[in-house]
């Protein structure tokens, strides 16, 4: 009954906005713990508190026996906590072996950083996950299944008691899964914990002894797995009771009402790149195709090829019957199509321009005239959106930064649809966004497609896709592999689609 | 009804830096009034506009290309280059034979050269993604090689009225380069403000994929602000060469890039990108110019004035860090 | 790579086929210039070769660790320039105070920059282009604006002129004994490696839990050292402390980095390559002087800054290409 971590009462604003408040976790050895909460319950945080990369605001960290004064990664390390961040915390210009003992380098002389040891070590640890691979060579030369697996070794290496795993899986295919969970049970042979961060719900039965739910900034629930239902996790992470949502259903699609109408898209054999080999997909007026895939298999990339930001090496995009991909965004914007990117912050929003501003900016080429802004418009078509969207902002001349994520969201779906394109692309439209702009959104692009135009969703939200699209098209290894159709899909077939291709890349030609 | 409804809020949203810019001026201004000799003359306000205005001019261009995100360190140079090229014009055979095509063509033509510095620099920053301090250094060095291959290192003098009215001439008592930037200014911050052009300036400052995934012409954008830059380098290297009636391609320019740099940041341009305040710019630049004067009037020699500039440049861009973290 | 057990031709040429490159393109040179020029070869123009571009070399050596963490200094040439009058004014006590003296100076503008980016958080290019303006404006102070002759007789002059052996220059000994010591640095020890981890990704180093700042902080001591060396040597090699030189110096460095296949945006270098780079680049020059000498072209001392900034351009265009080469594979 000796934890290994145990946190108690975790306070952390950023800016007064309060992250954590009144959080706890606690860790035994040897055990694997399941940390799940919704984008912005304060996952993140609370890992960061623990190593060291946040100062906490107040709370207990105790570690063994002791308060913890870990105030730095490098302080982390020390106290035997490793860190295998989303985005992963290597180095892919420099090798592998670099990669695994920075910092804790083999020495002669004292002095000297000794390779061949370096090497020897770095094989060693490697051979552990049953890796045999070239270490001399730069990491950035091997898949992120690898490179992952490069992160964990160099944590195992440094005698890590607690080795931290945030959303592990979500760039792996099955196979490699089964992998990275056959050493996370290794692990937990030797008397390691793991702090196991995940989404994918599943993976947690597989593999975790128990799990904390956070919600809000706040530590809601721990169970143990074992005696737990996935209902109930998810009830726990929303907020809401289990018999509510077994009635409801996830999401806010209502079915669809509009007929299926021409064509208004096709993509024959659209090849980019190694990522996007072989996509097919025809989109009609009246409807939402989904893609559905892990990430990695294409999905954003099949994306970016309809809106001209990837050049085709391969195959044919027929908008309206006329062959011809959009040479660029700006082109893909006069063709009628818009493009809703997958992350916000980078590729979304312009943090310190005006909510206004933002909403605009794929809109501008029509709202000028010879070259002048029209802003009289602008702030005609601004207000109408933020009405009709029920957009939270003190005024349209707010900086876009100080919204709240769903209002963002819903400033970036209104930066489309007012330039009322026939086929909008929206990649993850509800990641990051609370659940109650989720189902507004979602509302909205189902509204949108009722009037004639065609939705391209991609979503790694299964429940998402599956009551959202009218079609889904599964991708895999940047294949589209097969095409469902509702009604009639349910998760399990989703996933079956998707497990049915992991085995064996036979089957794409079937459909 | 846009105009009444936005400057009022965005003399609100001002930052402090701009405030702090404005209380630098007046502590300058105080000091100089207690302190130096002569500072409360008609003269001296002449001297100071007159000097000022090519400080301001570039720091002007240089805000476009920081709101985009880069830096020009080439705008000596590029003044240099038109600087030399003008006096060869002019007292060419052809620009001998015909005095008004020739001071006509010797303001044109080196703009044009100008601006054609503007593309290299934009074409490295946007199409090769070079990073602008490493493609703008190529003609920050070679620039004013040129130019001084171009006059073989010698000093240029000539005696041209018309084309040094660029730089001593007069409207209303005060000095023609003072209005030029005054008008300059006007434009630019209407072209900033109003069109989708200043729009986009901004948005690929404030977020550069956002930007392109919304159909912003992002290279043009950009290959246009290191032009717009270039050409008003150009024409500060012609008023200094108008100035002194005598064309020296060693030392035209020299260290602007630091003044202009200076003048925009302490103007409240951000070295992030996403920000271009015009008469920000030209704020900057009087306090530069003013505290070049204070030093240079109280007997400082030249040489510890540049140490005073360092310092105040760390100085201005330590504060803005400071406000960003 | 020091850490090959068996040596694999085809990988190393992969690997480092911007060094392969430059050490054949500096071959060619070199062959070239022997048919065509007579004196091409000859020990006074190897020497003084030599002499001539032991300072730039100091100077890349420098500037090669910096940009490798992702930075730039382009303080080098003023702060060069200040401790070739510092160098000048302590010549009377011998190379054995000068030495330390000019190194000392130059790590002071080092320690200058290091404080500004990283206890500032001034952007390098920002802290960099103010300390060459300081510098700059200390070496006009100090020298009252006017070249100071060195004291020629103490042994002061040796060091830029005389020469080990009969053949090597002392300078290019010293130089080449500096990158030795920094090749080994690079890559068998701890700050070496932490230096190219910064480069190429400094969030995860910090991460890592890497000494970041002391990396950081150590490649712009180096970076002011190397540039107090250079200063040094241009005092002693022409006799005088010259507080207008240097000009240009920081683009001449950048290049010969950049030629030896080190990213501009940091992670990765390499410290012979860097030297074969400046060489390279000082034989463009010593090839474009025997032009001059045979009288096939005409070519004033303006043309320098011309062809540094061209042979960058250059440099830069065919690195560019490499750059998004690698980030197709990578992924962006």
């Amino acid at each position: 009954m000796n934890a290994l971590v145990s946190m108690s009462g975790i306070e952390k604003s950023f800016a007064g906005v309060p992250a954590l408040s009144q959080a706890s976790l606690e860790i035994e050895p040897g055990e694997v713990h399941a940390l799940i909460g919704q984008n912005g319950a304060g996952k993140s945080t609370m890992i960061k508190v623990l190593t060291g990369v946040y100062r906490r605001d107040g709370g207990s960290v105790v570690i063994g026996r002791r308060e913890s004064d870990i105030s730095s990664p490098r302080d982390a390390q020390e106290a035997g906590i490793a860190t295998i961040y989303q985005e992963l915390n290597l180095v892919p210009l420099r090798s592998v072996t670099e990669n695994i003992i920075m910092g804790y380098e083999p020495k002669r002389l004292g002095l000297f950083v000794d390779w061949r040891e370096g090497n020897r070590r770095a094989l060693e640890v490697l051979a552990r996950f049953g890796i045999d691979i070239d270490v001399t060579e730069p990491l950035g030369n091997f898949s992120t299944a690898i490179q992952q697996l490069v992160a964990i070794a160099r944590a195992v290496s440094l005698d890590a008691k607690l080795v931290i795993m945030d959303e592990p899986t979500s760039s792996l295919d099955a196979s490699e899964v089964e992998v990275l969970f056959g050493v996370v049970r290794e692990l937990r042979n030797q008397g390691v914990s793991v702090l196991y961060v995940s989404h994918f719900l599943d993976e947690l039965f597989q593999i975790c002894d128990r799990v904390t739910t956070m919600r809000d900034g706040r530590t809601v629930s721990t169970r143990n797995v074992s005696e737990t239902k996935k209902l109930e996790m998810i009830a726990d992470m929303l907020g809401r009771n289990t018999d509510e949502i077994a009635a409801e259903g996830m999401t806010d699609f209502a079915g669809a009402k509009a007929k299926r109408g021409d064509i208004l898209l096709r993509s024959e054999n659209v090849s980019t790149g190694p990522r996007l080999t072989h996509f097919d997909l025809t989109l009609h007026r009246g409807e939402i195709v989904g893609l559905g895939g892990l990430l990695g298999s294409g999905r954003t990339e099949a994306a970016r090829a309809l809106f001209g930001v990837d050049a085709l090496e391969d195959g044919v995009i027929e908008l309206d019957g006329h062959p011809g991909q959009p040479s660029g965004p700006g082109e893909a914007i006069r063709k009628r199509i818009g493009f809703l990117p997958e992350d916000r912050k980078a590729e979304g929003i312009i943090p310190d321009m005006s909510v206004r501003e933002n909403m605009t900016l794929a809109l501008l080429p029509k709202l000028a005239k010879r070259g002048q802004i029209d802003f009289e418009r602008e702030r005609e078509i601004v207000d109408a959106f933020i009405s009709d969207l029920g957009i939270k902002t003190a005024h349209m001349d707010q900086p876009i930064r100080e919204l709240s994520g769903g209002n963002q969201q819903k400033v970036l779906l209104a930066r489309w649809l007012a330039t009322e394109p026939d086929i909008l692309i929206l990649d993850e439209p509800t990641r990051g966004v609370d659940v109650g702009a989720k189902r507004e959104i979602q509302s909205f692009i189902r509204s949108y497609v009722d009037k004639g135009f065609g939705v391209v969703l991609i979503s790694s939200e299964f429940e998402e896709l599956v009551e959202g699209a009218d079609r889904i098209v599964v991708m895999h290894e940047g294949r589209s592999v097969t095409e469902l159709a509702n009604p009639g899909i349910t998760e399990n077939i989703l996933v079956g689609a998707l497990a049915h291709h992991d085995a064996g890349a036979d089957t794409w030609n079937a459909q | 009804m846009e105009r009444t409804m936005k400057l009022p809020k965005r003399v609100a949203s001002m930052p402090l830096r701009f405030h702090g810019g404005i209380v630098a001026l007046v502590v300058l201004l105080v000091f100089n009034a207690l302190f130096t000799p002569n500072f409360l003359q008609l003269q001296t306000l002449f001297v100071n506009i007159s000097q000022v205005a090519t400080i301001a001019i570039v720091a002007m261009g240089m805000t476009l290309v920081i709101a985009t995100g880069g830096i020009d360190l080439s705008v000596g140079a590029v003044m240099a280059l038109a600087g030399a090229l003008a006096p060869l014009i002019f007292l060419s055979d052809l620009g001998a034979a015909n005095p008004a095509l020739g001071v006509a063509l010797a303001i044109i033509l080196p703009l044009l050269v100008a601006g054609l510095c503007g593309v290299f620099n934009g074409v490295m920053v946007a199409v090769l993604n070079v990073q602008p301090i490493i493609a703008t250094l190529i003609l920050f060095i070679s620039g004013r090689g040129i130019a001084q291959v171009l006059t073989n290192g010698n000093l240029q003098t000539f005696s041209n009225p018309s084309f040094s009215y660029l730089g001593t001439g007069k409207i209303l008592g005060l000095p023609f380069q003072g209005w030029l930037a005054l008008v300059i200014a006007c434009v630019l911050f209407w072209v900033i403000t109003r069109t989708t052009w200043g729009r986009y300036l901004l948005a690929i400052g404030g977020n550069e994929r956002a930007a392109f995934l919304s159909g912003g012409p992002v290279r043009r954008v950009k290959i246009g602000a290191y032009v717009i830059c270039a050409v008003l380098s150009g024409f500060a290297g012609l008023i200094v060469v108008a100035i002194n009636s005598a064309s020296d391609a060693a030392r035209n320019g020299n260290l602007m890039e630091l003044d202009a740099i200076a003048a925009a940041v302490v103007g409240g341009a951000l070295l992030q990108g996403g920000r271009a305040p015009i008469f920000g710019a030209i704020l900057g630049a009087v306090i530069i110019q003013l505290v070049k004067y204070t030093l240079l009037a109280n007997g400082v020699e030249d040489e510890v004035a540049l140490i005073a500039k360092a310092a105040i440049i760390i100085l201005a861009v330590w504060m803005q860090q400071l406000r960003r973290t | 790579m020091l850490n090959e057990t068996a040596f694999d031709l085809r990988k190393y040429l992969r690997r480092n086929s911007a060094s392969v490159t430059v050490w054949v393109a500096l071959g060619a040179l070199i062959l070239f210039g022997l048919m065509r020029y007579d004196n091409f070869g000859s020990a006074y123009n190897f020497s003084s070769f030599l002499n001539y571009n032991a300072m730039f070399i100091a100077i890349a050596l420098g500037m090669c660790f910096v940009i490798m963490t992702g930075g730039i200094d382009l303080s080098v040439g003023s702060v060069a320039a200040f401790t070739s009058v510092v160098a000048a004014y302590l010549s009377p006590h011998g190379i054995q105070v000068a030495l330390p003296g000019a190194i000392l100076a130059g790590v002071g503008f080092g320690a200058i920059n290091a404080f500004c980016i990283i206890l500032l958080r001034i952007p390098p290019f920002i802290a960099t282009l103010a300390t060459m303006l300081a510098a700059k404006g200390g070496a006009l102070v100090i020298s009252g604006a006017q070249t100071i002759s060195v004291d020629w007789g103490s042994n002061f002059t040796k060091l830029g002129m005389g020469q080990a052996f009969g053949l090597f220059p002392w300078a290019i000994v010293i130089v080449a004994g500096l990158a030795l010591v920094l090749w080994l640095v690079l890559e068998k020890t701890t700050i070496g490696r932490t230096v190219l981890a910064i480069g190429g990704s400094e969030d995860a180093s910090n991460l890592m839990g890497l000494k970041v700042n002391r990396a950081k902080a150590f490649v712009y001591l180096l970076s002011g050292g190397c540039a107090g060396l250079a200063g040094l040597i241009l005092a002693s090699g022409f006799g005088a402390g010259q507080p207008l030189e240097g000009i240009g110096w920081e683009l001449s460095a950048i290049a010969s980095v950049v030629v030896g296949g080190t990213l501009l945006t940091g992670g990765m270098g390499s410290i012979p390559a860097t030297v074969a780079g400046a060489l390279l680049l000082g034989l463009v020059f010593n090839v474009l002087n025997f032009e001059n000498g045979q009288g096939t072209i005409s070519f004033s001392a303006y043309w320098q800054m011309v062809i540094r900034g061209g042979f960058l351009f250059a440099v830069i265009l065919l690195q560019s290409r490499v750059i998004a080469k690698q980030q197709k594979v990578i992924g962006s």
